[in-house]
C-alpha cells in the first residue's frame, strides 16, 4: 500500500489556458498604449511641456488676485447664461417629450417606421455636443443667445428623450391594463395609466438636464453663442488673467449653486 | 334611502398639493418667461443671410465630402482616438489609489479628506476650461487634450470606485480580516473582487465620454478631430464639416453599442 506517488494538487485560482489568455490581454493592452502614445506625442513641442511649470507659475502670478471691481460687467451676461440654460432646457423638453413617446415601444403608434427615426434623432442629437452644435448654429443664426438656446435644447433633447422613454418603458402593465379594462380611449390611457407613472422622473430627468445645461451654457460664449462664455473669450484673447480668474470663480459659483438646486429638488421629488 | 354618490372624478394633482403653491409656481414662471424671453435679440437680417448657409450646411450634411480634407480629418481622427485611449488608460491608473483613498471605509480620515478634495476639484472644473489653461501652458496639440481628458477621468472614475467601495459587503472584508491580512491583503481579496467588474464598465464608459470630448476641445486648440471641425467651418466648408460630425456620430453611435455589450458580458 504505497501511496508515495499521489501528488496533492496546488490550489490556484485560474487555469492554465485562463492564465496565458489574461497575460495576452494584458500584453495587449499595453502593446496598445505604447503604439498609441507614439502616434499621439508625435507633433508635440517637448520644449513647451518642460516648460509649463515656469508658465504656470508666471500665469499663476499674474491671475491673483482677481479683479473684482470685474464682476459690475458679469451680472448681464451671467442672467443671459441662466435663461439660456433655462429656456433651452424647456424648449428640448418640449420636442424631447413627443419624442420619447414615440420611441417607447410600448406607447408608439408604428414600430416599424417612426419608432427607428425617433431613435436615431436621440441617438444623433445626444452624439453631438452642444459646443458643436453652438459652432454650426453661430455660423447659421449670427453671434447672440438665441443660437445658444437652439444649441442647449438640441442637445437636451437626446438626453432627455433617452431617459424619458426609458422610463416609459418601465411602466407599471397593471395600471395600464387596468384603465384600459374600464373602456378608456387611447388618449386617457396615456394620461391616466402611463403619465401618472412617468411624472416623477420626468421632473427628476428634467431638473437633472438643467444643471447640466448651466455648466454647458457657461461656455457656450466662447464660440459666440452669448453668455458669461463671451466674456471669458474676450478675456482671454486680452490676456487680461485676473479677469479670467474671476469669471472661471464665477461660474464655479454658478456650478455649485444650480448643483444644489438640482439636488434639493429631485430630493423632494423622488 | 340613497346616498348620493358624486358622478364626476377628477385627477388630484400629482406633484403640489396645496393650490396657492401651485398658482404662485405658475405666475412666477409666467413672469420669468416674460423677462428671459425679453432677454433674446435677434437680428433678423442676419438670419435670413444665415438661412442660405443653413441650406448649405444640410446639402452638405446629406453630400458629405470626405476626400477634400481626408489628410485633415484622419489626422484629427487619429489624434482623437489615441488621446481618447491613452488618456483613460492614464485616468484610470491614476484614479484607482485616488478612489480608494476616498473610500470612507478603508482609508484614515486624512487621507479620505484629500482625495475628496481632488475628486470635487476634478469634477467642478468643465472639460473645455481645463483644455484652455492646459493649452495656454502645454501650447497646442494632443498633449494638452490627453492631459485635460485624463484630468477629467480621475474625477469621474474616483468617484464613482469610492461609492462602489463604500458600499460593498462587509461580510467579505471582516472574513478576510478576521485571517489577520494586512490592509493590502484586504484590499486584493475582499476589494477588489467585489469591485472589478463594475471598474471595467466605468472604464469603457468613460473610454466613450472622453471620445464625445475629445471631439470638443479641439476647439479651443487642444488637437483632435475638433480642431478639423473648427477649421473647417470657419472655412465654410459645410461639405467637410457634415463628413466630420457623421464621423463623429458614427463612432459615438458604435462605442456606445460595444461598450453597452461589452459591460454585459463584462457582468
Amino acid at each position: 500500500m504505497s501511496m508515495a506517488s499521489v501528488e496533492t494538487p496546488v490550489w490556484a485560482h485560474r487555469t492554465p489556458r485562463n492564465r496565458l489568455m489574461l497575460w495576452a490581454g494584458w500584453l495587449a493592452c499595453v502593446a496598445l498604449f505604447v503604439w498609441c502614445w507614439e502616434r499621439m506625442t508625435q507633433r508635440t513641442i517637448w520644449a513647451f511641456v518642460w516648460d509649463a511649470p515656469n508658465a504656470a507659475a508666471d500665469i499663476g502670478s499674474r491671475a491673483f488676485p482677481p479683479r473684482w471691481s470685474y464682476m459690475e460687467r458679469l451680472w448681464a451676461p451671467l442672467w443671459d447664461t441662466l435663461n439660456i440654460a433655462t429656456l433651452g432646457t424647456l424648449l428640448g423638453i418640449a420636442m424631447a417629450v413627443p419624442l420619447a413617446f414615440l420611441a417607447a415601444s410600448n406607447t408608439t403608434p408604428s414600430r416599424l417606421i417612426l419608432r427607428p427615426i425617433a431613435l436615431f434623432v436621440i441617438v444623433a442629437t445626444r452624439s453631438i455636443n452642444s459646443l458643436i452644435w453652438a459652432l454650426l448654429l453661430v455660423s447659421i443664426l449670427g453671434p447672440g443667445i438665441l443660437a445658444g438656446i437652439l444649441a442647449i435644447a438640441l442637445r437636451s433633447i437626446g438626453f432627455i428623450g433617452k431617459l424619458l422613454y426609458e422610463a416609459i418603458e418601465e411602466t407599471d402593465i397593471r395600471q395600464v391594463e387596468a384603465i384600459t379594462a374600464t373602456g378608456a380611449s387611447q388618449g386617457q390611457i396615456l394620461t391616466y395609466g402611463i403619465v401618472p407613472q412617468v411624472l416623477p422622473s420626468f421632473y427628476g430627468i428634467s431638473v437633472f438636464r438643467w444643471d447640466i445645461n448651466i455648466r454647458e451654457s457657461a461656455i457656450l460664449g466662447l464660440v459666440g453663442a452669448g453668455g458669461i462664455g463671451a466674456q471669458l473669450n474676450s478675456s482671454l484673447n486680452m490676456l487680461a488673467w485676473p479677469q479670467v480668474m474671476l469669471i472661471i470663480l464665477v461660474i464655479l459659483g454658478t456650478v455649485v449653486v444650480s448643483e444644489w438646486v438640482s439636488a434639493k429638488v429631485r430630493h423632494a421629488i423622488i | 334611502m340613497s346616498t348620493a354618490y358624486p358622478t364626476t372624478w377628477r385627477k388630484p394633482p400629482q406633484m403640489i398639493q396645496s393650490r396657492g403653491w401651485r398658482i404662485a409656481l405658475a405666475l412666477g414662471a409666467i413672469v420669468y418667461l416674460f423677462l428671459a424671453i425679453g432677454t433674446i435679440e435677434v437680428n433678423w437680417a442676419r438670419v435670413i443671410a444665415g438661412m442660405e448657409r443653413a441650406q448649405r450646411f444640410v446639402a452638405g450634411f446629406l453630400q458629405p465630402d470626405f476626400t477634400t480634407r481626408w489628410r485633415d480629418i484622419s489626422n484629427g481622427l487619429m489624434e482623437s482616438l489615441t488621446m481618447t485611449f491613452t488618456s483613460t488608460v492614464v485616468g484610470v491608473a491614476i484614479s484607482i489609489p485616488i478612489g480608494v483613498g476616498a473610500a470612507r471605509n478603508v482609508a484614515p480620515r486624512a487621507v479620505y479628506l484629500v482625495c475628496r478634495a481632488i475628486i470635487a476639484v476634478s469634477r467642478a472644473l468643465q472639460e473645455i476650461i481645463v483644455a484652455i489653461f492646459f493649452v495656454a501652458l502645454f501650447g497646442f496639440g494632443a498633449f494638452a487634450g490627453f492631459l485635460t481628458l485624463t484630468f477629467a477621468t480621475i474625477g469621474f472614475i474616483g468617484k464613482l470606485l469610492a461609492e462602489d467601495i463604500e458600499d460593498i459587503d462587509e461580510a467579505q472584508a471582516e472574513a478576510i480580516r478576521a485571517t489577520g491580512a494586512s490592509w493590502i491583503q484586504l484590499i486584493n481579496y475582499a476589494i477588489q473582487p467585489q469591485v472589478m467588474p463594475r471598474l471595467i464598465g466605468l472604464s469603457l464608459y468613460r473610454l466613450d465620454i472622453n471620445f464625445r470630448e475629445s471631439a470638443v476641445i479641439g476647439i479651443v486648440g487642444a488637437g483632435g478631430i475638433g480642431a478639423a471641425l473648427n477649421t473647417s467651418l470657419s472655412r465654410y466648408e459645410y461639405d467637410s464639416a457634415g463628413a466630420i460630425l457623421l464621423i463623429i456620430i458614427a463612432i459615438v453611435m458604435m462605442a456606445e453599442y460595444s461598450s453597452g455589450y461589452l459591460r454585459k458580458w463584462v457582468k
